[in-house]
């Protein structure tokens, strides 16, 4: 019974977030487009897919993933986990919270994997790309780069250097690699930064980092907690790049190779 | 096989066939995208907390309905948010109305954010913070005034984001010029703007892109960029996504100047 009431509630907010947009496609295409829209049975059916499945995949992580990751979160972040100690002593050093960084990687690139808005964009890129960008690989290099700025991010907050430093440094890498990467890959590398996060990330992300910000003496939650989800935009825009000139090399070296034989 | 075609209610017409089997293997992508998220839980659960499962029952559940979910999810992708933005798209190419175009993107910029609940929750957090550093009243009335403000601004630039997105990919302009620029420009306004404002002002950026929005933006680039001729898809059709999530940024610190100075 609570299953079914949860799932109605979830499924009104989908719609609720779903139908201005939804009235503004119909207002478009009837007052200005003028004109039916095509297929519109089995165009609504699809919406209506898209409805019922963000409310299966919000309530389902709700009741499954989304405890234990909170769990993970405070565990993580907690003194005796980090330090084997019930608090934590003033001025350990940044290397005990090792164990941090490693699962907080693990968590982003997991969570990554999984995100909707990104798979719908690397389901598109491969379709435009008529197979010369690989869905897959575009996936796991986002989910990489996610992974990178969550442990760099956690370090940050365990070390308390300020956000702006890494951001701005992370920029300028980004400025540097968009000289050198393949055109092709530069529009989709800076939208992967923005499709990492959302429904699955987010909530488990902000978790962590506001646990966490609790436990290291002398940071404040609420200004440190926020800027994990900066890192975890920033990261995806280098890995993507990197991972296109990584495979341009790698062709250019085949090539190279076949012409020697 | 000719009993079959004489009626024709006892065998299902070959699209619905082509779409029980798209689901299937979108059941099967859907297993495999989780595959991450189970192994993390469970290497954590049994390593690090070394206790057997809360809740196995829910986990199950929840789990089976997180891959229906995801399934539905890209299943509505194809037959319905992708059509419908790539057609409207070339239905605005077609009409050939600048005004028109540019008011449909604001207007799905500015719709599918103002009502985001991540935003509303990052927006109402970032009030606290804000009456808590002592920048603002801590009222309860001019907190919600922050607030609203703070969400209308972020709605506002993403709508403003796909102006300039769409504009871009008529110009043809390359991206990476305008997005340079513009983080350039939030370089130059995180050394200005008050503190309080900027932690939020970078998470900003990471929430306004939800999974409705995704997928519907990225359709409308990539259709419009086909339908023009001398337009390349993968390089001009992406890219919205990366305007919606920089605009915010340094409209969110404008708004934090104009507030607090």
């Amino acid at each position: 019974m609570e299953l079914l009431t949860n799932f109605i509630r979830t499924l009104s907010l989908t719609v609720i977030d779903v139908l201005p947009v939804a009235a503004l496609l119909v207002f478009f295409q009837l007052a200005v487009l003028r004109r039916p829209i095509p297929n519109w049975k089995r165009i609504a059916l699809g919406f209506g897919f898209v409805l019922l499945g963000l409310t299966f995949f919000l309530d389902g992580l709700e009741s499954a993933l989304f405890p234990i990751g909170r769990i993970m979160a405070r565990q993580l972040s907690s003194p005796e986990f980090v330090l084997g100690a019930a608090a934590t002593p003033a001025g350990a050093a940044w290397y005990a919270y090792i164990w941090v960084y490693v699962f907080g990687a693990l968590v982003g690139f997991a969570t990554t994997v999984a995100e909707p808005a990104l798979i719908a964009v690397s389901f598109k890129a491969q379709e435009v790309s008529r197979g010369g960008l690989n869905q897959w690989g575009l996936r796991l290099a986002v989910a990489a780069g996610v992974a990178i700025g969550i442990a760099v991010g956690t370090f940050r907050i365990v070390t308390g250097t300020p956000l702006y430093l890494y951001i701005i440094a992370g920029y300028v890498v980004v400025v540097i690699q968009t000289l050198f990467a393949p055109r092709e890959i530069i529009p989709l590398a800076y939208d992967s930064g923005g499709v990492t996060t959302s429904t699955v990330t987010v909530p488990l992300v902000a978790a962590l980092g506001l646990g966490l910000s609790e436990t290291v003496p002398g940071s404040n939650p609420a200004l440190d907690g926020f800027g994990l989800i900066a890192f975890a935009s920033v990261f995806p825009i280098m890995t993507v790049m990197g991972y296109a000139q990584l495979a341009r090399l790698l062709a250019k070296r085949k090539l190279r190779a076949s012409k020697e034989k | 096989m000719t009993r079959q075609t004489e009626n024709p209610k006892t065998v299902l017409p070959k699209r619905t066939i082509d779409l029980i089997k798209n689901f299937a293997l979108h059941v099967l992508g859907a297993c495999r995208d989780l595959v991450p998220i189970v192994l993390v839980i469970v290497i954590f659960q049994l390593l690090v907390l070394r206790r057997p499962f809360p809740q196995v029952f829910n986990v199950v559940v929840g789990l089976f309905m997180v891959v229906l979910g995801l399934a539905l999810f890209v299943l509505g992708l194809e037959i319905g948010l992708f059509p419908i933005g790539e057609t409207m798209a070339e239905a605005f190419a077609l009409k050939g109305s600048l005004f028109w175009l540019l008011l449909f993107g604001f207007g799905l910029g500015f719709s599918t954010t103002v009502a985001e609940p991540a935003l509303i929750a990052i927006t109402e957090e970032a009030a606290e913070v804000a009456a808590g550093g002592g920048v603002i009243a801590a009222d309860e009335a001019t907190m919600a005034d922050y607030a609203l403000g703070l969400r209308l601004t972020v709605a506002v630039s993403v709508g403003v984001a796909i102006v300039v997105g769409l504009i871009r990919i008529l110009k043809g302009w390359p991206v990476h010029y305008l997005i340079i620029g513009g983080y350039i420009g939030v370089v130059i306004m995180t050394a200005f703007a008050p503190p309080e404002i900027v932690g939020i002002a970078y998470d900003s950026g990471g929430v306004t892109t939800s999974t409705v929005t995704v997928p519907l933006v990225t359709a409308l680039g990539v259709g419009l960029a086909s339908a023009i001729r001398g337009r390349n898809p993968l390089i001009d059709g992406f890219g919205l996504i990366a305007f919606a999530s920089l605009l915010p940024l340094i409209f969110v610190m404008a708004y934090g100047m104009m507030m607090f100075n």
